[in-house]
This record gives C-alpha cells, sequence and structure tokens, in this order.
C-alpha cells in the first residue's frame, strides 16, 4: 500500500516537474500556432483562446485537474485533442515494448541459464563477451545497422518502416515491428543475460542446493525446480528497469524505422515546438514506467514471500 | 580506521604499487585502458599526423570509399572522415567524461549526507532521486535540452543531472553501512564537524564504489550524449561527435556505406572499453577493499600479517 501510494506521489511531482520545464521553453505558443509573421492582435487573441493569459498558479491547477481526468489539452498544432494522438500511438509502442520483452525472455534466460550451468566454460565466455556487445551498441547504431542490412540489397526481408495494425495483417504486423524490437533487444538482452547469469551462480552456490544435491535429487530438478525459482527473482527487476529504459529508447528507433510509436511523437513535439503535446508524450511513458515498477514489486513478493512491501531496507 | 590517526603505520602497499597492481593484475582493467588511453591521445594529438583538415572540404572528392588518400574515405562534403573521426572523439569523449563528473560531483554530497543524516533528511534526498529516475534517461535528457536550448555545455549539464541519482544511491548505500563503523563515532566523540566526518572520514572509505559507478557511468553518458546529438540535440555543425556524424551518414548510408559504418565502429569500440575497464576495476577494486577488510579486522588482535 506504501509503495502505490509512493508511486502516486512521484507521478503527481513528474508532472509538475513536466510543467516547469515546459513553461521555460523558448518561444510562445501563439507564434507556434500562427507562425512569426502574426498580428499582436491575433496573438493576443491566440493566447486568450489557449488559456496562456491566466496566471501561471491558474494554467498549473488547470494543467492537474486535465491530466486526473485524462484531458492533456489540444494540439497546437494540429487542433486536435491531444488524448486522441497519444493513446493509438502509446499502443503500438506498448506492442513495441511486449514483442521486445517477449524475444528477450525467450533468448536471454535459456543462454543466461546454460551460462550459468557452465559456468567458466567456453561456452560461457562466448555468451558472457557478446553480451558486453550488446551493452555496447547505442540502439541507434543497431537500428541503423539492421535498417542497412536488412532493408536494402540481396537480404531485403524487411520494410524499411512503418507500422500495420495486427488486425489488419498478422505477417505485416510482425514484419514492420521486428527489427524495430530487434535492435531494442539487442541492448536489453544483454542486462537480462547477465543479471540471469550472476544470480543463477549465487543461487547455485547456496547451502539449500547443496542439501538438494546430497539429498539426491536430480540435476535438472535441482535447476529446474529448485534453483531458478529465486535465482530469476533479480531478473523481473532487471526487466522492469529495463521498460523504463525502452520508454526513452523508443524515441530513436522510432525515429529510425518511422515506427509511428509515442516515441517518434516525442521528436515531432519537439520540432513543432508544440507543447501540450510534448508533456503527455513525456508524462505517458514516465507513467507507465513507475507503474511498470510497482508491478516488479509485487511479483516480486509474489515470488518470494519472505519480502513484505512497505519495509523497504 | 583512518591510517593518519594510527599512531602505528599500517603497512599499506604506496600508491604506486597498488595502481601498478590494479592495471596488470586484471586483464580486463588492462585491456580497457589499452583501447581507452590510445583513443584519447589519438583524439586530442591525430589531428597531426593525419593528411588532410578536419574541416576543409573536398568537393570533388565526396563521399569517396577508403583509398589511399584519404585512409576512410570522405563524407558528403567531401571531408576527410578518419580526421573527422579524430576531431569528433574530443565531443565524444569529453562529452562522456565531464559529464560523469558532474555527475559525481552533485550526487557524491547528497548520498553522503543522505547516508549520514539518515531520517527525514535521507528520506526527502532518495525520493527526490527516485523521481528523477522514474522518468526515462533519454527523455529526461531531452526535456532538459529542450528548455535549456541544446549546446554542448547543455548537454553535459543534461546528462549529468540524468545519472546524479545513481551516484547518489551508492554513495548513500555505502555510506549507511559505513557511518555505523567505530571509527565514525570516535571521530563524532573529538568532536569533529559534519563535514569533516563525510568528507575527511567517511569519503575515503567509501571511495571505491563511486570509482566503479563512474567508470560504468562513462561508457552510458558517452551512449545517452550520442544519442541526444544523433537526435539534433548536441552541439551542433562544423564540430562533429560521433552521434552526429552517424546521424548524417544516415541520410547517405545506401550509397555510401563506409560513411557510417567508421563513427558506429568507434562509439562500439570506446563504449565496449569502458564496460570492460568498468567490470574489471569492480573485481579489482572489490578484491582490494575485501582484502583490507580482513587486513584490519586482523590490526585489532595483533598487526595486520600481510
Amino acid at each position: 500500500m506504501k509503495r502505490v501510494l509512493t508511486a502516486i506521489v512521484s507521478l503527481f511531482i513528474v508532472s509538475t516537474a513536466v510543467f516547469a520545464i515546459t513553461q521555460i521553453l523558448p518561444g510562445s505558443a501563439a507564434t507556434v500556432v500562427l507562425g512569426t509573421a502574426a498580428t499582436e492582435e491575433a496573438i493576443k487573441n491566440i493566447e486568450a483562446q489557449l488559456g496562456l493569459n491566466r496566471s501561471l498558479w491558474k494554467q498549473y491547477l488547470d494543467y492537474l485537474v486535465g491530466l486526473a481526468t485524462l484531458n492533456f489539452g489540444v494540439s497546437l498544432t494540429s487542433q486536435k485533442p491531444v488524448i486522441g494522438m497519444i493513446l493509438p500511438r502509446f499502443v503500438r509502442t506498448l506492442q513495441l515494448a511486449l514483442v521486445t520483452t517477449g524475444l528477450t525472455i525467450i533468448t536471454a534466460i535459456p543462454l543466461g541459464v546454460i551460462a550459468a550451468k557452465k559456468r567458466n566454460s567456453k561456452i560461457d565466455h562466448l555468451i558472457t563477451t557478446s553480451t558486453y556487445l550488446g551493452m555496447s551498441l547505442p540502439s541507434f547504431v543497431t537500428a541503423t545497422l539492421l535498417l542497412l542490412v536488412f532493408t536494402s540489397g540481396s537480404l531485403a526481408f524487411f520494410p524499411s518502416g512503418g507500422y500495420i495494425p495486427i488486425s489488419q495483417s498478422v505477417v505485416g504486423w510482425l514484419q514492420h515491428i521486428f527489427l524495430p524490437a530487434l535492435s531494442l533487444t539487442v541492448v536489453v538482452m544483454a542486462y537480462v543475460l547477465r543479471q540471469t547469469r550472476s544470480s543463477l551462480i549465487e543461487t547455485l552456490e547456496s547451502k539449500y542446493i547443496r542439501t538438494a544435491r546430497l539429498k539426491g535429487v536430480d540435476e535438472s530438478k535441482v535447476l529446474f525446480n529448485h534453483a531458478l525459482r529465486n535465482g530469476l527473482l533479480p531478473t523481473v527487476t532487471v526487466l522492469a528497469i529495463n521498460f523504463g529504459w525502452m520508454m526513452g529508447a523508443v524515441v530513436i528507433v522510432e525515429e529510425i524505422f518511422r515506427y509511428p510509436g509515442i516515441g517518434e511523437l516525442v521528436v515531432l513535439a519537439i520540432r513543432n515546438r508544440d507543447l501540450p503535446v510534448l508533456q503527455a508524450s513525456v508524462l505517458v511513458p514516465s507513467a507507465a514506467f513507475i507503474f511498470a515498477n510497482l508491478t516488479a514489486d509485487i511479483v516480486y513478493t509474489w515470488l518470494d514471500p519472505r519480502i513484505t512491501l512497505g519495509d523497504n531496507q | 580506521m583512518t591510517t593518519k590517526e594510527n599512531n602505528w603505520t599500517v603497512d599499506r602497499p604506496s600508491w604506486k604499487q597498488r595502481a601498478t597492481n590494479l592495471v596488470f593484475a586484471n586483464p580486463q582493467v588492462t585491456i580497457g585502458l589499452g583501447i581507452i588511453i590510445p583513443v584519447i591521445l589519438l583524439s586530442i594529438f591525430g589531428n597531426m599526423i593525419t593528411p588532410h583538415d578536419p574541416l576543409t572540404t573536398h568537393p570533388v572528392d565526396r563521399l569517396e570509399p577508403p583509398s589511399g588518400q584519404y585512409p576512410l574515405g570522405t563524407d558528403h562534403l567531401g571531408r576527410d572522415i578518419l580526421s573527422r573521426l579524430f576531431l569528433g572523439g574530443q565531443t565524444t569523449l569529453l562529452i562522456g567524461f565531464t559529464s560523469t563528473a558532474l555527475a559525481v560531483i552533485l550526487g557524491v554530497p547528497i548520498g553522503l549526507v543522505s547516508g549520514y543524516f539518515k531520517g527525514t533528511t535521507d528520506e526527502v534526498l532518495m525520493r527526490i532521486m527516485d523521481i528523477v529516475m522514474s522518468v526515462p534517461t533519454l527523455l529526461l535528457g531531452l526535456l532538459i535540452l529542450v528548455a535549456l536550448s541544446s549546446s554542448m555545455f547543455n548537454l553535459i549539464m543534461a546528462i549529468g543531472i540524468v545519472f546524479t541519482p545513481r551516484l547518489a544511491r551508492i554513495t548513500r548505500s555505502v555510506t549507511l553501512s559505513e557511518s555505523k563503523q567505530s571509527y565514525v563515532l570516535a571521530a563524532k566523540a573529538r568532536g569533529e564537524s559534519h563535514i569533516h566526518i563525510m568528507f575527511r572520514e567517511i569519503l575515503p572509505n567509501v571511495k571505491s564504489p563511486i570509482i566503479i559507478e563512474s567508470s560504468i557511468r562513462v561508457g552510458y553518458a558517452i551512449m545517452v550524449g550520442a544519442s541526444l546529438s544523433f537526435l539534433g540535440l548536441g552541439s551542433g555543425p562544423p564540430y562533429p561527435d560521433w552521434g552526429f556524424m552517424i546521424s548524417v551518414a544516415r541520410q547517405y548510408m545506401y550509397s555510401s556505406p563506409w560513411f557510417l559504418l567508421w563513427p558506429s565502429l568507434a562509439l562500439l569500440v570506446v563504449i565496449m572499453a569502458t564496460n570492460i575497464l568498468g567490470d574489471g576495476l569492480k573485481d579489482a577494486l572489490n578484491a582490494e577493499t575485501s582484502g583490507e577488510r580482513r587486513c584490519l579486522i586482523q590490526i585489532t588482535i595483533t598487526r595486520c600479517s600481510k
């Protein structure tokens, strides 16, 4: 319960901070709507229409009330409600994050288990060394290189960008989502793999595993029934942290693959100085991250009943 | 427990010995430094040995592949990529190191105060840090840069602020356990000021985890810096950093993949080297501190046998 409260408080403060930062943005919102050649009078009119002539305090209160009712205001460039622009894009970004997480789980966890099981063998060294590659490649480099290799020439298996809804064509959806998801997976996988390996090694050295082995429990049973449940606990946290990383990295990956998600919207909003859109497109992923952390904490206690929420440390 | 207060000196190896041990005992540290130091030297002095000026355009030789004349080829304006890579290295590395330094300067005092005073101070400071961390790194950097307008200085500020909570957290957690040690209680009993206890007594004893964390952060800082300038929020032309070079090269990637490949490779090598170095330092310094700990426990009984 205390965790939920903390999450709500952070959400409130993050939204305040976003409001404060966007207030010091250079350039008036009215000039965004009308262009720089607008007359004095037209600017006054628009400012009144947008409510910019109110006091800062009033603007802030209205902004908070808006947030609480999921009303993010109206876009300065398209004149449409922001919520309508954000929602479909956020759903697409979530799809991307889910496919990435799925790809990560089916690749990183088995590889991590193998590396831990065959510690210090050649396979372990190969796996561990290759994680350096994933950790060291900025996602914009991976994305660009994937784009270069798989969308032109003899290996052109994928379209160079865009999006097709899954309801329209499953294959098309997969084709469009695969490369962006893969460029995110390369990074996330490296972290999840390393965490899985190191925590599983620690678990395999613990006393209860030794006891199980001495009892004559089958080695594969030791691994899957005894070790994995504890050994995978920290992996849950790493997955949640990486969800937050993804919410930032999508800005770059979506821009490169022209994937119409929330990240591409951030870049658009910055380019157009579209304040309400920018506020919402930073807030929504941040809120999602806070929510992901909360979920990870709850999953954690569910997997490990020894940990109770509320008294951390 | 700090050596200067003891009447009897502990036989500690000199810092020179410790440094040589550190560099050569752990192969990861050797490899990491073996890559980073030459890269730093090349970015500073590299342009003295390259035949072309990084800013001179050669309109005839645009997007050339690697050749005898241009070792790594030329970019879209016919500038020599090798010299531009060296010049870009200066910006990229400068951003990485200074923003990490800023995160250390901001984060370490926050962590010390938080871990030393505990209670409400700790609660408030750590909640603030949590909140900074709850905004995804790249989004926060982006937001700060949009508000402050993009320049090299602001880029460093943005990355520094984004990474502050991580250093504060690490420092806090080690300070918490350290402040229960008897040497801290002794210093309190002597009536030393809080500032003295935090910075002169505790800080020297918690420096290892701080060094480890910041060496890992340098790689991230380079990555975030490159990502932000890839989005056009960096220092901008004509002074290239690798992220910006990649974003320009992307427009010509099908006709001239070399242009794209070189800065990508440079980034990969440098970030990988810092990651390897960070891992190596973690192993080496952890081994060192645990050895020292054992030694210090022995001191209370007899002289350290080491």
